[in-house]
């Protein structure tokens, strides 16, 4: 599994948010082709790894970095970041009021095109591969048609989510949370869409705090993350350990090999 | 394609974002500077006018300096130094204009020249394809296109100077019938000095075949512009009619006093649009237009219908309240609004319904935009009479602010007078979210592009009432200005 370049790297990453230290020294490597999962209990810092990589304003990065392709991120603008190939599907997608879904989907995609000298699509282009990956994540036709997210339920957001992530082919999928808040039927969508994109090229994490979507999409890596730490790592057996026994069961442990 | 010239509007100025600000190279024929009774009189003349226009003017004359200086409004929240009424010229005219050409083929070409400069091409053919345009220069109207279409539908559609002497009666009948000339300070001073300006008539039954246009700009140094337009919709007619607006860059200000009157009768309509781009000042508040407007449609018969819909981009200060009069019984008012401020704009506008006649109805939809050290007013005023029976109305006022320095203020004036009266008033104050604008960069969106994308959708509900080339142009002039609100 290690013969594949690593996509990307992060070195003992510190991050603190007004003050207040959220990563305590973050090390992780993620090569082509590999799903890594971050669990960990509300609070442990998982979504602002995610985040943090996505080049999200308001965190400040103290110490280690993060070097994606070869290259450290941490100077790099977030939208410069997106069209080299890092994606985040988001918690809480935001609504944008009066900007119609089929404009920004097709914006992103071209803005993506254009940092790779590809020139934008065509209106016909952009129509056909719309309609291929809408019914990928088996999204009504009417919702491209709307405000971004404007009144979308919790699951039509996530598969909106899952929609962008299909038409923008990133390198790295940042899925944070993703699975929160979703029916069986949305969560097995969202899930497919995932699986369609992987491939030995593409890279996933999965930030997520139950071991529900590991059923659908099978991690390579399992990481335990508390308080700002990654406390354990395994394959995926540990999603199902951490399942039966807690974070409670990690914490203790955790607490043992301190303590001895 | 001529209407795509108009959406790209790529002259002018380079490095500046005020791209239509430079100064037209026109020989112009103009009065000297001041305002007494021989300027109203020289303007009477210089439009071979009938006697009774002349006194009617010289009443509206006598009532402005009869109630002097003071009685210029001072209830906007608006700030500038006193004007100097006698320090501005009150007529200006291309030279060429003088003897008046009779089609666009003995059009002055430097001028049209001019126009096509300014992405209003009036030349036969490259003429916006189905707008007739009249085209404004300073005081005098220059050009009007497809007269011989609108002739064949019978509608008129010429310079309210040119309509003075083919159509009196109409004119005698509607001038000053919405807005009195003792109406208010600035109504007054149009109505002694107004120069030119559009009329329309569109005829019972007839549904005017192409949109309407007049472009009006400000080119004279030190010069006013003081239009006058009136459009009357007769019995069961339509007309959508365009106003768009633009001036040089000058480091004095300008004024810009204008009264529009429309007039619905039974079963009429008439939707107005406005995108005004005057000259906004530089970034330090320096020059810009003074926009002070009365604009005001009487929806006089029964089932009648006024819209309007304005796009207020430009502009140092903006005052203007474009306001219905529902009379007729079941008639109905609209007003869509975006106002954006940037630097040291400031803009107090907003509109008044009037609800007189029985089951009117009134929608007010204004979006304010305000950025840089801009200030924007919202101030509208909704009277229900006694016998306007089932009288509703909606208001919905919503404000963005873009950085910490600009204000937003909305000021509502709501006057109940009969009780079956329905009323609704929303009003919203937001921020453009960080997370709005991380959602579009984490796609791959520029910080400036999200910025553009989340205003625009703000806006994009009053957006969709402007015709279709307008709403393009609508969208381009509010990325022009946003230019340098992020980063």
């Amino acid at each position: 599994m290690s013969k594949s370049d690593k996509l990307i790297e992060v070195k003992d990453l510190r991050v603190s948010v007004e003050e207040t230290e959220i990563l305590k020294g973050i090390n992780l490597s993620i090569h082509e082709g590999e799903v890594h999962a971050i669990m960990g209990p509300n609070g442990s810092g998982k979504s602002t790894l995610a985040n943090v990589i996505a080049g999200r304003p308001g965190y400040s990065v103290t110490g280690g970095d993060i070097v994606y392709k070869g290259q450290s991120l941490l100077e790099v603008e977030p939208e410069i970041r997106a069209r080299s190939g890092i994606f985040l599907a988001f918690q809480y997608p935001v609504e944008l009021p009066g900007v119609r879904t089929w404009q920004f989907l097709k914006s992103a995609i071209d803005a993506v095109r254009k940092e790779n000298g590809e020139d934008e699509l065509s209106v016909r282009e952009f129509d056909q591969l719309l309609e291929e990956k809408r019914n990928l994540v088996e999204m009504d036709p009417d919702l491209v048609k709307r405000s971004v997210n404007e009144g979308f339920s919790g699951g039509e957001k996530k598969r909106n989510e899952i929609l962008q992530l299909a038409l923008l082919d990133p390198s790295l999928a940042l899925l944070d949370e993703t699975d929160s808040g979703l029916d069986i039927d949305a969560l097995r969508i969202v899930s497919h869409g995932v699986n369609v994109f992987k491939s030995p090229e593409k890279s996933v994490l999965i930030v997520t705090h139950y071991q529900r979507i590991l059923d659908y999409i099978t991690p390579d890596f399992v990481h335990v993350l508390v308080d700002g730490r990654i406390v354990r790592s395994g394959d995926s057996k540990l999603a199902l350990e951490l399942e039966e026994k807690g974070y409670e069961w990690v914490r203790e442990s955790v607490g043992e090999e301190v303590n001895s | 394609m001529a209407d795509q010239k108009v959406i790209s509007r790529q002259t002018g100025v380079e490095d500046s974002q005020y791209k239509w600000g430079f100064e037209l190279d026109i020989e112009s024929d103009v009065a000297p500077k001041g305002l007494n009774e021989d300027i109203v009189r020289f303007i009477s003349a210089k439009k071979k006018e009938p006697e009774w226009l002349l006194e009617w003017r010289l009443k509206a004359f006598r009532h402005w300096t009869d109630q002097g200086d003071e009685a210029a409004p001072k209830w906007a929240q608006v700030n500038f130094e006193e004007i100097d009424f006698q320090d501005i010229i009150y007529y200006a005219a291309p030279k060429s204009g003088d003897d008046a050409p009779k089609s666009l083929d003995e059009v002055d070409p430097e001028l049209l020249e001019a126009f096509d400069k300014l992405g209003i091409p009036l030349e036969e053919q490259k003429k916006l394809s189905g707008v007739a345009v009249d085209a404004v220069l300073d005081s005098v109207s220059v050009a009007t296109t497809y007269q011989d279409m609108l002739k064949e539908a019978g509608v008129i559609f010429c310079p309210i100077s040119e309509a003075v002497q083919k159509y009196p009666e109409l004119v005698q009948k509607y001038l000053g019938s919405v807005v009195p000339y003792s109406d208010n300070f600035y109504a007054t001073l149009n109505s002694a000095v107004f120069s030119d300006g559009s009329f329309c008539y569109v005829p019972p039954g007839v549904r005017c075949p192409i949109e309407l246009m007049t472009y009006f700009r400000i080119n004279v140094a030190d010069s006013g512009q003081f239009e006058r337009t009136l459009i009357i919709a007769d019995e069961g007619s339509y007309v959508s009619y365009l106003e768009g607006c633009t001036a040089p860059m000058r480091k004095s200000h300008q004024l810009h006093a204008a009264v529009v009157e429309l007039v619905a009768l039974k079963d009429a309509e008439i939707k107005y649009s406005t995108l005004q781009n005057w000259y906004p000042g530089d970034k330090n508040g320096e020059g810009g237009v003074f926009n002070f407007v009365t604009k005001r449609g009487a929806a006089r018969g029964e089932n009648s219908k006024i819209s309007w819909t304005q796009v207020e981009t430009g502009s140092a200060i903006t005052w203007k309240y474009p306001s219905v009069i529902l009379q007729g019984d079941n008639s109905v008012g609209e007003f869509y609004s975006v106002a954006l401020v940037n630097n040291y704009q400031q803009a107090d506008t907003g509109t008044k319904m009037i609800h007189v006649g029985k089951n009117t109805k009134s929608t007010i939809i204004a979006k304010g935009i305000s950025a840089g050290k801009a200030e924007n007013t919202y101030r509208g005023q909704v009277s229900i009479l006694p016998g306007a029976d089932n009288a509703r109305n909606f208001t919905q006022c919503d404000s963005l602010l873009i950085g910490d320095e600009c204000g937003a203020h909305t000021v509502p004036y709501i006057e109940v007078r009969n009780p079956t009266a329905q009323m609704g008033h929303e009003a919203t104050t937001s921020k453009v979210n960080d997370d709005q604008l991380f959602y579009l960069q984490q796609r791959g969106i520029d910080l400036e592009e999200s910025n553009y994308m989340i205003i625009n959708g703000f806006c994009r509900g009053i957006f969709k009432e402007l015709p279709f080339e307008f709403a393009m142009e609508a969208s381009q002039l509010l990325r022009v200005s946003l230019e340098g609100t992020v980063g």
